[in-house]
């Protein structure tokens, strides 16, 4: 679904990511792990199109795609999502508004008939009960006046509403507590199926206890240095990454 | 003055004024009219070097064509008010063509209390008598003295004491002739001791290849305890040009709620606006969208003049330019010595979005009172880039997400909007100018 050539990208002149490769097949879920400043969170962006990230090198395909070439709003409409690590409060613009407009040019790209009133209403309900989202946010504006765990959960709500193939959640475990991060992750746990994949870029385990993914990776330097199953998670957790790093720096200067 | 004299327009003018004393001779208000005439002679016609018009050119527009002065009364048919109509409003419809009420397409809120009609049948009018051409502030502004001077007709409302109208009015201003032709309506509304109302007003400039420029001036009497709320949506098209004056006064205990909309259409709109405060414990909001395109000019020309103490005015005008629009605003607020307790704030935000656009905003505070809470501010930007790629990111193309944002821009103003028609109306306009 998603594969990942020697990606390179740099923002503001500093070179950020510097030889990803990375192949996510349909309805996997990997988490992407690493020390603060190691380029997760870059990685996400160039995935999603934020222009201040120029990609110099690689290259990224989804489902036969050049995803590089597609503007933002083109990748969402292909099916990829990202799930905000800080989202955006947009005062004056309301939730329910932004996500009927966005459902509709996601579908009138996809020459489906926009969705309407009633049916709407009904799509909003079932998700909104899916992922366990407070119905009297529904009517705000958007992520105004919300908490870090209710913006997070909006997050959730709209992956939910736009059924995106592919989501990418930055961070989402950052600022919750327990319960929230439980609520968060039973609602990403039931949009889970064989054709979805999930990116889960987290700094800590405890997120991946709810979230369990096939695949773990360990970013570092902007670079993908070691790949595992979920057990590399419980060490990471156990050991920190002082290890990798040795065990990467004694390779490099073989 | 020697600038206006090349102008065609000065001397079509005095030519008028000649022709006009005739019909003057049976005018009850001759020597206002007069004293007017002499008082606009001195302060000709605004230049740039006008300090209140520095930023707008309004000789510009009045040598475009050789506008003619206009009496006559003339009517339309239903299918141009029409044009005007706000949908699921439920209102009293009063037409005014050129200023003169066409009464066949009028429903006039009848009942007791309400007097509503043409201005010229109701100059014995106690309310006409006590607080016509009184409001102080329209002696400086030399257009609003050609008004006085000059004007053809307009519309008259009084409530008497704790009347009430129970829908709102909608005045819709049809300005057309045959002939490129200035027309100036005079307006007078008072609303006695507890009366209230909500009166919105709009134009409509059928598709003539005639040029219509308006310079019209409403009077409005808020008297003690009394509330008005009014609505003044501007749309117009590439043959109408407007300057257009409100002149309000509040007596103690009464509020005033004005929203004025500026749309695309007309090139060239500028708004006086003025409230003097007569009594204490107001309440004053006055709210302004404008939204221009293309090479349109909009100017906002404010002045809060609070004269006695213990006051409240709220002020916020907000703009989005897009193209090469060109914005001016400038608050004034002006409290007097005895205005103590008095809080006026005033705020004007402004999204540039043409690469052309641009804003001149003034904000003018003279405050000779010591104890009292005053604030100004102004902004101008673009649309923030991270909410662009936010919404960008769940599929919403640049447009699309640009009218949410202008949409998002305005909700503070079309928020306030208290008539859910009107309201929806405005919202669905500002979309649909974004959208194309």
């Amino acid at each position: 679904m998603l594969t990942i050539k020697n990606l390179h990208a740099e923002v503001e002149g500093k070179q950020i990511l510097k030889g990803i490769n990375l192949e996510i097949g349909k309805g996997e879920t990997h988490a992407i792990m690493g020390p603060n400043g190691s380029g997760k969170s870059s990685l996400a962006s160039v995935l999603a199109g934020r222009d201040n990230y120029t990609v110099t090198e690689g290259e990224v395909w989804f489902n036969g795609k050049n995803l590089l070439d597609l503007s933002p709003e083109d990748r969402a409409r292909e099916g990829v999502f990202l799930a905000f690590q800080y989202p955006v409060e947009i005062p004056g613009v309301s939730n329910l508004n932004f996500l009927k407009t966005a459902l509709n040019e996601i579908r009138t790209y996809k020459g489906l008939p926009t969705i309407e009133g009633r049916d709407f209403l009904k799509l909003t309900k079932e998700k909104q009960q899916l992922v366990d989202f407070n119905a009297n946010l529904m009517n705000r504006s958007l992520n105004e006046g919300f908490s870090g765990g209710e913006k997070k959960r909006n997050e959730i709500f709209q992956l939910a509403m736009l059924d995106p193939q592919l989501a990418i959640l930055d961070e989402t475990d950052s600022g919750l507590d327990i319960d929230a991060l439980r609520i968060v992750s039973n609602g990403v746990n039931k949009l889970r199926d064989a054709e979805k994949s999930f990116v889960v870029i987290t700094h800590y385990q405890r997120l991946l206890e709810y979230i369990v993914p096939d695949f773990v990776h360990v970013l570092y330097n902007g670079r993908i240095i070691k790949t595992g199953t979920k057990e590399l998670a419980l060490e990471l957790e156990e050991r920190g990454y002082d290890w990798l790093k040795e065990e990467l720096h004694l390779k490099e200067s073989v | 003055m020697t600038s206006d004299i090349t102008l065609p327009f000065y001397q079509a003018l005095t030519t008028d004024v000649n022709a006009l004393s005739a019909c003057q001779a049976q005018d009850e208000l001759q020597g206002i009219r007069q004293e007017a005439l002499d008082r606009f002679s001195v302060m000709g016609l605004p230049t740039l070097k006008t300090e209140a018009w520095r930023y707008s050119n309004i000789q510009r527009y009045l040598k475009e064509f050789p506008y003619e002065l206009l009496y006559a009364t003339t009517t339309v048919p239903a299918s141009v008010v029409a044009q005007a109509a706000i949908p699921e409003l439920d209102c009293y419809r009063i037409v005014l063509v050129n200023g003169h009420l066409q009464a066949d397409l009028s429903e006039l809120p009848a009942g007791k209390g309400i007097t509503i009609g043409a201005l010229s049948a109701h100059t014995q009018a106690p309310g006409f008598t006590k607080w016509f051409n009184k409001q102080h502030h329209l002696a400086q502004e030399s257009l609003a003295t050609l008004n006085t001077a000059l004007f053809a007709d307009g519309l008259y409302i009084e409530l008497a004491a704790n009347t009430v109208i129970d829908k709102p009015v909608h005045i819709v201003h049809v300005y057309t002739a045959a002939q490129h032709a200035f027309i100036q309506p005079r307006h007078l509304w008072v609303l006695n001791r507890n009366a209230a109302a909500t009166i919105i007003q709009s134009s409509v400039h059928p598709d003539t290849n005639a040029a219509a420029f308006a310079n019209s001036v409403l009077e409005t009497v808020i008297e003690e305890n009394a509330e008005l709320w009014h609505y003044n949506i501007q749309q117009g098209d590439q043959h109408f040009r407007e300057v257009h004056t409100t002149a309000a006064q509040q007596q103690a205990n009464s509020r005033y709620h004005h929203f004025n909309f500026t749309l695309p259409g007309t090139p060239f709109t500028r708004n006086n606006l003025s409230v003097a405060l007569n009594g204490s414990y107001t309440e004053t909001n006055l709210n302004g969208l404008y939204i221009a395109n293309g090479s349109q000019h909009v100017d906002n020309h404010t002045f809060m003049d609070h004269i006695m103490p213990n006051c409240n005015s709220n002020e916020l005008y907000k703009g989005v330019l897009l193209d090469s629009a060109n914005g001016v605003f400038t608050g004034r607020i002006l409290v007097h010595q005895e205005a103590q307790k008095t809080n006026a704030f005033q705020q004007n935000n402004n999204l540039l979005l043409g690469a052309k656009a641009d804003i001149n905003s003034q904000p003018q505070l003279e405050i000779y009172a010591d104890d009292v809470k005053c604030s100004h501010g102004f902004t101008a930007g673009q649309f923030s880039e991270e909410s662009m790629f936010y919404l960008r990111s769940r599929g919403i193309g640049e447009d699309a997400a640009k009218a949410l944002m202008v949409n998002a821009f305005s909700h503070d103003i079309t928020d306030e909007v208290k008539v859910p028609a009107l309201q929806h109306y405005l919202q669905e306009q500002i979309a649909a100018i974004m959208n194309n």
